[in-house]
């Protein structure tokens, strides 16, 4: 099973470098991994994607939380959380197939980010599952190149339990 | 506020954090710190003969004084033979502090000469490590480096410092507290917890109390006594815990695992209730996880909550320090009794001294050869009574006899390489643990593979005036892998022949201003051991014992507890 964990660490140098280190020692798997600034200046956020069964999720957050520069690890609890993710996708796209092209992406509300003469670029944000779709959707045209960021998530705006902390009365 | 440079601050942080001794060997990149300890200190260094010797060292004594051990060394390759010791630390949970030189700042990522990345290097094996960015942040730095191992989960921490920053002025100041947000320990363990564990164990017909070395490390066994009193329940220590409670006590059940004995083995893998206590079900110990203790409810004692659970499922966990927690439970318990209930364990304590009865520990005492578990015997009643000596081992075979034979009645007194099973390690740290315990007579019971491996820490021992006896079960072989080559690979013994006359001990002993002993038939051992505990010298005896003994009893590695290989009189060793 797919879980998407949020990490807080501190904003130190080699930060991601013991957690990615963790992971590899331990034998966990990471599928997608986005790091970034967060409201603090000093604080960064990972949210990781792991493919795992419960008892080793919850070895890979406690044992994330032994590092020293880990501040927080919870779970994104699917349906209480936001999950986006943006791809930048260049499509083949010759005069004759470009109005088509076009109209796909007004469907999905994504943007042209470039144009050349033979080929375009899509900016597409949302749920992994919508980039999928699109990504589908545009492969027939001939997809050149592909890069997506991986996912970030948070913990709905209403919502009070959208982050799951494993409490397992540990104290 | 003090003036000086970053070096200056470095001892004056060790100084603030009250340590008495340091192990270490200076170089390039640290020379600045080894010119501050030249202006004048409190500290004590102890000049190694190779890093990996400091690291042994600076761990023998943090585990004979439960003090904060420090290591120095230079970088690159001083640094780098400081990955053995501090890898083994880790694996033991042992608070070690390593500080590193590092190449000036200027020069770091143009591949300098000596520059390694030390830091990346051993991520995989410290609690935390900094690369010291500013000369500022020197003494923070220390504090937290002391802090972090020392509390929760002891274990080893590295502090990179670059040459220029220990060069660099600065008006030192120590900070009174850290500033570490990310590092919360567990304070307490739940009170929920406590009461559940107390009804559990009131309510167990066949408890066992499953001791490891977090016991030692929380300085909890004051508390553990008490609780194995109050409920009646045997105590059964791991290598690691060997000393948390005394043997000679009725209610110690002897030492689980592949080489314990099938006494302990059987009342482990029988219990109803296994109370864990610091200890993490360590293969070593369990054998089949899968067939390890099937019958039993599991009571989680821990500091770290990623070891509830990692191997085996705990039915009741209790995360926190493990002095509150046992006296926690021990009240508990006396509420439970004060209200009525008793202990229930008169009978299994019974069961357990009429296996202990049935099975003892045996071997041949046939041949022409000198056997070495009677040297390990020898020692024990040589040493009967006295609480002033601590032991410490090499990895193999000399190091399961001696947990097998040896009496130890006070913590801190057995110390050994566990988790990584690092042979060499017992020269160098019975050299810390006679810095740390001056008073003690510290016997190194080594193998001659594992003396080999760092014998040259001799010179530190003689010359620092820190006198140990190094008993060198030599059998002339790396003994337990020849025993695994004759029991598992159809005796095809490769490559482990070291021979018992290359090198002569007694002679490389005398080499080093050390006294040395050889000794090769039963009469002449107790008499030479005698005189080398007695010398008050550094010595060295060189027991030249059966080439070919095996070490009984023995669960084969993957095999179910139960399924252990026994010593037998008539077939011999091969089993």
């Amino acid at each position: 099973m797919r879980h998407t964990v949020s990490v807080l660490l501190e904003n130190k140098p080699g930060a991601l470098m013991r957690i990615a280190s963790m992971f590899n020692r331990r034998g966990f798997n990471i599928e997608s991994l986005a790091v970034g600034p967060t409201e603090r200046h000093d604080v960064s956020r990972i949210t990781l994607r792991v493919d795992c069964e419960q008892h080793p999720l919850e070895q890979i957050e406690k044992q994330m939380h032994k590092l020293v520069n880990v501040l927080r690890v919870a779970e994104l609890v699917p349906g209480e959380s936001i999950e986006r993710e943006l791809a930048l996708i260049k499509v083949s796209a010759p005069l004759e197939l470009r109005r088509d092209l076009l109209a796909l992406a007004d469907v999905f509300h994504v943007r042209v980010a470039d144009l050349g003469p033979e080929a375009l670029v899509f900016e597409i944000v949302g749920t992994p599952d919508e980039l999928e779709s699109f990504e589908e959707l545009v492969r027939p045209y001939g997809v050149r190149e592909l890069v997506r960021t991986g996912r970030i998530g948070l913990s709905r705006a209403s919502d009070r339990k959208g982050i799951k902390r494993h409490q397992n009365v540990l104290g | 506020m003090t003036p000086g440079n970053g070096a200056d601050a470095v001892v004056r942080s060790l100084e603030a954090e009250g340590v008495e001794v340091v192990f270490g060997i200076p170089g390039g990149a640290i020379l600045p710190l080894y010119d501050a300890f030249a202006r004048g200190t409190t500290v004590r260094h102890v000049l190694a003969r190779h890093e990996q010797g400091a690291g042994h060292m600076a761990e023998g004594y943090a585990r004979a004084s439960g003090n904060v051990g420090v290591a120095i060394a230079t970088s690159g390759p001083g640094a780098t033979n400081l990955v053995t010791p501090i890898a083994n630390a880790w694996m033991d949970s042992t608070p070690l502090v390593c500080i590193t030189g590092q190449v000036r700042s200027t020069l770091i990522g143009t591949d300098a000469f000596q520059e390694c990345d030390i830091v990346g290097v051993t991520i995989p094996i410290v609690k935390h490590s900094w690369l010291v960015p500013d000369v500022e942040d020197i003494p923070s730095t220390i504090k937290a480096a002391f802090h972090i191992a020392r509390t929760g989960r002891c274990g080893p921490v590295l502090v990179d410092i670059p040459r220029d920053l220990q060069e660099a002025e600065l008006e030192f100041r120590y900070p009174d507290q850290v500033d570490l947000p990310g590092w919360r320990p567990p304070r307490r363990g739940h009170p929920r917890q406590i009461a559940a564990a107390a009804r559990a164990i009131a309510a167990a017909e066949q408890p066992v109390l499953y001791v490891g070395g977090g016991v030692l490390n929380a300085g909890a066994c004051e508390e553990l006594l008490e609780l194995a009193e109050v409920a009646s329940t045997p105590v059964i220590t791991t290598l690691m815990a060997k000393g948390a409670f005394p043997e000679s006590h009725e209610l110690h059940a002897g030492w689980p695992g592949m080489h314990g004995p099938k006494w302990s083995n059987l009342a482990m893998n029988t219990s109803d209730l296994l109370i864990a206590a610091g200890a993490r079900f360590d293969d070593r110990v369990t054998g089949k996880l899968s067939a390890f203790a099937p019958g039993a409810t599991v009571i989680h004692l821990d500091i770290d909550s990623a070891e509830i659970g990692k191997l085996r499922r705990a039915d009741i966990p209790v995360v926190g320090p493990l002095p509150e927690i046992l006296a926690g439970i021990t009240a508990e318990l006396r509420a439970l009794y004060a209200a009525g209930e008793t202990p229930q364990t008169e009978e299994w304590l019974r069961q357990i001294d009429s296996w202990r009865d049935e099975f003892p520990l045996r071997y041949s005492h046939e041949g022409d050869y000198l056997k070495p578990q009677l040297v390990a015997e020898t020692l024990r009643d040589l040493t009967a009574g006295r609480d002033d000596v601590i032991w410490t081992t090499g990895v193999g075979q000399h190091q399961m006899w001696a947990m097998q034979y040896v009496v130890c009645d006070h913590p801190r007194t057995f110390v050994t390489s566990g988790g990584l099973g690092t042979m060499g390690y017992g020269l160098p740290a019975a050299v810390g643990a006679k810095a740390a315990r001056p008073d003690a007579t510290v016997i190194c019971i080594d193998g001659d593979g594992c003396f080999q491996m760092t014998g040259q820490e001799l010179a530190t021992a003689v010359l620092e005036d820190l006198p140990i006896v190094v008993v060198v079960v030599n059998n002339g072989y790396l003994g337990m892998v020849q025993q695994w080559q004759a029991m598992f690979f159809d005796e095809r013994h490769s490559h482990v022949h070291l021979t018992h006359q290359v090198p002569d001990y007694a002679m490389l002993a005398e080499a080093y201003g050390a006294r040395g002993f050889t000794v090769s038939t039963p009469e002449e051992l107790e008499g030479t051991l005698a005189e080398a505990i007695e010398c008050g010298q550094t010595a060295v005896v060189d027991c030249r014992v059966d080439p070919l003994e095996h070490c009984f009893p023995m669960i084969p590695a993957g095999a179910a507890a139960l399924e252990m290989i026994e010593y037998e009189e008539r077939e011999g060793a091969e089993a």
